[in-house]
């Protein structure tokens, strides 16, 4: 398969790129609902419109009323997401949620995704248990009782938390905290009796939460899959929200780099555009060349997952660790690039950095997944 | 099974049966390479055998034309055939300046007899090609340069030198830029083709640090160029010349590699790997080795089909150089003091220190990285006076 778009695909990018750059544009949407303090950072009128163009059921079977499309047109949104750093709840929704929720019984699917479909359910991924991506540990433990299962336990930085009508919790049903079996995947209703939450608003202006199970008591048809089988699909779940993030990742670079470059070319000092300096375009031209490597391992890692191959983690992984990487250059170059005015908040290239600074934490950073690739790779 | 998969079990089937075992592996260095030509001696019996079935069949060339010599495979096919050789670890039958850079400059600029005469002895292995492009006074700044070809109606009569033409003295032709109009700067050049034995051709072989000679000076004395052997118009060799270096940079950036080449990771850890600074290090670099290699094979998907941007393999010289220093460098690092070794069994002769060495001019050779970031600013990025 060529590592290019096809034309559906493609034609899929530029009814994107349009509709993210008119409603999901930064003034519209982050600066909107950073200013007025909207306690879900986002606007559920955006979610309504990413239903309506059927967005939001991207990752969703055919069967199930979705598209029954892949991580490859999951990505197109995201770059578009991180382009404009639009606020929204896709990620967690739409492509972290989605994907345990293609692994869950009928009644399951039945009780979430037509909210999904239309638009008016949020939901979010309860994984991690400290301030670092660590999927590999969890602590979080799910007790047999009654007919179904009592949850206790701590779940840190869940990314929409707070505006989630259901929370998929990652939990162990058996085994110790780091054993790699023994995880049980649940669908935690928002209103379920002991589960509490303390809302963060993170430097990007994004809502994380933590989040308290204090003996959660759940029937036996909230569990998604198998009971103590769950890696498995806890696996596709990160490796969806990891690659998902390294398509927005790519977004948020080819944002910051476009304003930079755009930049250089108004910018007059010492009677030149500073463009013109070779100090500045020969960074530029390095940061063009990284961020074109980023996203040929981003549509490697897409594919890869798609067709089910068996290279795919490793991949998603050099996805991960290479977007992050470029990501971080282009924001860095681009506030330093725009001098004493990069650093203001009214020009946006400040909150393209902010933006790259919490996508490159989710889903494990950089060293994260540059150690996983050596691990994978036997050393 | 579709059309594709069809050709996939036939490459696989025809390649286990003709690949010799030897030839599934890389070569060693530029020494251990299958150059073809009047004067080269093959290493081994495999190597002969691989190069010749290879051409029996157009494999030498596999997307040039039938006519031509290759097997007119369609870019699809082409990927098919590298991911099968890279799933084997087969080694190219044959490499050459003719099949990286004028092939293709002749594919696109060459007259119909030009192409039926040189590409089929390019795919054969009979020619083998080096390029007269520097000069003394002419590297980055190529178009300055000053060998010059006075018109003596059916032929030129060229006199000049060249500097840093690899394997001169091993080359059995040579495409070279001449000026025939000193006068215009651009439009002044032309693109001669010219037999390496003609009377007042001489070379000199110039000692690299690695310790080898690989390449020259070569100088042009009164030598007799028939007019039939330029490609492209008169005076408008520059554009041969810059078509060429295209080509010239997708090869030296290394795309199309394997990831099991391109990734020292876990070879270095064959020697210990005690230092955990020095694997993370060596983490961090196959991060960047197998996002190249991806790099690499989007870079010829979208440049078979014309999506990639043309100013693209300057992007892919730059970026494929620089991590292959940065590649030998964990090497040595990862080698500790056995890498040292220059001259001994054991080492191969001091392939690792030779090889480390030798790729320092791959920044260097086919346009430096100052000039490949010159090139993107000035035609991906459109920045202001570059
Ligand atoms: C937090 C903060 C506090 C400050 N406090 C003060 C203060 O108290 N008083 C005061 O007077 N000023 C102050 N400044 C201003 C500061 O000195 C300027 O921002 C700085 O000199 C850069 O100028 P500029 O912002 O106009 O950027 P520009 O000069 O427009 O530079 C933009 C980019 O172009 C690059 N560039 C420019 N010229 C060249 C060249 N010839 N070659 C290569 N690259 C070039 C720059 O390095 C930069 O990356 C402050 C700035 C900040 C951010
Ligand atoms: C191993 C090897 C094999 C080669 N084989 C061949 C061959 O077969 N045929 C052939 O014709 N040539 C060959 N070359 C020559 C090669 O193409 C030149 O060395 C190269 O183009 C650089 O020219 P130069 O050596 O004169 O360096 P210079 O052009 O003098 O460059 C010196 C330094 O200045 C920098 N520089 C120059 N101009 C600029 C600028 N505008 N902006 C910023 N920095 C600049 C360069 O990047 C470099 O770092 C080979 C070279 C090597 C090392």
């Amino acid at each position: 398969m060529p590592l290019y778009h096809t034309e559906d695909q493609a034609m899929l990018a530029d009814t994107a790129r349009q509709f993210m750059a008119d409603e999901g544009n930064i003034a519209k949407q982050l600066r909107h609902y950073r200013d007025i303090n909207c306690k879900d950072g986002f606007g559920h009128g955006l979610w309504k419109q990413f239903a309506e163009l059927g967005f939001t059921g991207i990752l969703v079977a055919e069967a199930d009323g979705g598209l029954g499309m892949g991580h490859v047109e999951a990505g197109i949104v995201l770059e578009e997401v991180g382009r404009n750093l639009t606020p929204s709840p896709f990620l967690t929704s739409s492509v972290m949620a989605a994907t345990a929720l293609g692994q869950a019984s009928d009644e399951l699917k039945g009780r979430y995704l037509p909210g999904l479909l239309a638009g008016d359910s949020v939901f979010a991924v309860a994984i991690d248990e400290g301030p670092k991506h660590r999927p590999e540990r969890i602590a979080c433990r799910a007790e047999r009782a009654g007919n179904g299962f009592r949850l206790s336990g701590a779940k840190s930085f869940v990314v929409q938390g707070g505006s989630a009508d259901m929370l998929v919790v990652a939990a162990r049903t058996a085994g110790s905290d780091e054993d790699d079996a023994g995880i049980t995947l649940f669908a935690v209703p928002k209103d379920a009796a002991g589960l509490s939450l303390e809302n963060a608003r993170l430097v990007d202006s994004s809502q994380a939460a933590h989040v308290k199970l204090d003996g959660v008591q759940l029937d036996a048809d909230a569990v998604i899959g198998e009971v103590d089988g769950g890696r498995d699909v806890l696996n596709r779940v990160i490796r969806a929200g990891r690659v998902g993030a390294a398509a927005e990742s790519v977004g948020v670079a080819q944002g910051s780099f476009d304003m930079t470059t755009t930049y250089l070319k108004q910018r007059k000092q010492f009677g030149k555009l500073i463009g013109e300096f070779q100090a500045l375009q020969h960074r530029a031209a390095h940061l063009y060349s990284e961020l074109e490597i980023a996203r040929a391992t981003v549509i490697k890692a897409q594919q890869l997952l798609d067709t089910g191959s068996e290279k795919a983690d490793l991949m998603v992984s050099v996805a991960k660790a290479k977007a992050g990487k470029a990501a971080g250059l282009a924001v860095k170059e681009g506030v330093q690039m725009h001098g004493g005015i990069g650093m203001t908040d009214e020009y946006d290239i400040g909150l393209y950095m902010k933006r790259d600074r919490a996508l490159a934490e989710f889903m494990g950073d950089l060293y994260y997944h540059a150690d996983r690739v050596a691990k994978l790779s036997g050393y | 099974m579709s059309d594709l998969d069809a050709f996939r079990a036939e490459i696989r089937a025809w390649l286990e049966e003709n690949c010799p075992a030897e030839m599934r592996e890389p070569a060693r260095d530029e020494d251990d390479v299958c150059w073809g030509g009047r004067n080269f001696k093959f290493k081994n019996e495999a190597q002969k055998l691989w190069m010749e079935r290879c051409a029996a069949k157009g494999y030498t060339v596999p997307e040039w034309p039938k006519p031509y010599g290759g097997a007119g495979l369609d870019p699809a096919q082409a990927k098919v055939w590298r991911e099968e050789m890279n799933r084997i670890g087969a080694r190219p039958p044959l490499s050459s300046f003719g099949i990286w850079m004028l092939g293709p400059a002749l594919l696109k600029f060459g007259t119909e007899e030009q192409k039926v005469h040189y590409l089929n002895q390019i795919a054969r292995g009979e020619i083998r090609w080096c390029q007269g492009y520097s000069e003394p006074g002419s590297g980055s700044d190529l178009v300055s340069l000053q060998t010059f070809g006075e018109d003596k109606g059916d032929h030129w009569v060229v006199n000049g030198s060249k500097i840093w033409t690899s394997y001169a003295n091993k080359a059995d032709w040579i495409f070279c830029l001449v000026r025939t109009d000193k006068a215009n700067k651009y439009q002044g050049i032309s693109f001669l083709l010219f037999d390496m034995t003609s009377p007042g051709v001489s070379t000199k072989p110039i000692l690299l640090i690695s310790g080898n000679s690989p390449f020259c000076e070569t100088f042009f004395d009164n030598v007799t160029v028939p007019k039939h052997q330029i490609v492209g118009e008169l005076n408008r060799g520059w554009d041969v010349a810059k078509y060429l270096l295209g080509h010239e940079r997708e090869m030296i950036s290394g795309a199309g590699g394997n990831d099991r080449l391109n990734t020292i990771g876990a070879f270095a850890k064959r020697n210990g790997l005690e230092d955990p600074i020095l694997r993370a290090e060596l983490a961090m670099f196959d991060v960047d080795a197998l996002a190249f290699t991806a790099m690499g094979e989007k870079f010829l998907d979208e440049i078979k089909v014309g999506k990639a941007h043309p100013a693209q393999p300057n992007m892919m010289k730059y970026a494929g150089t620089e991590i292959n220093k940065r590649r030998h460098e964990l090497l040595m690092a990862a080698g500790g003091s056995a890498a040292l070794e220059w001259e001994s069994e054991s080492s191969n002769g001091g392939s690792k220190a030779r090889n480390w060495l030798r790729t320092k001019a791959n920044s260097i050779e086919g346009g430096t990285s100052e000039v490949m970031l010159n090139v993107i600013s000035k035609r991906i990025l459109d920045l202001p006076g570059a």
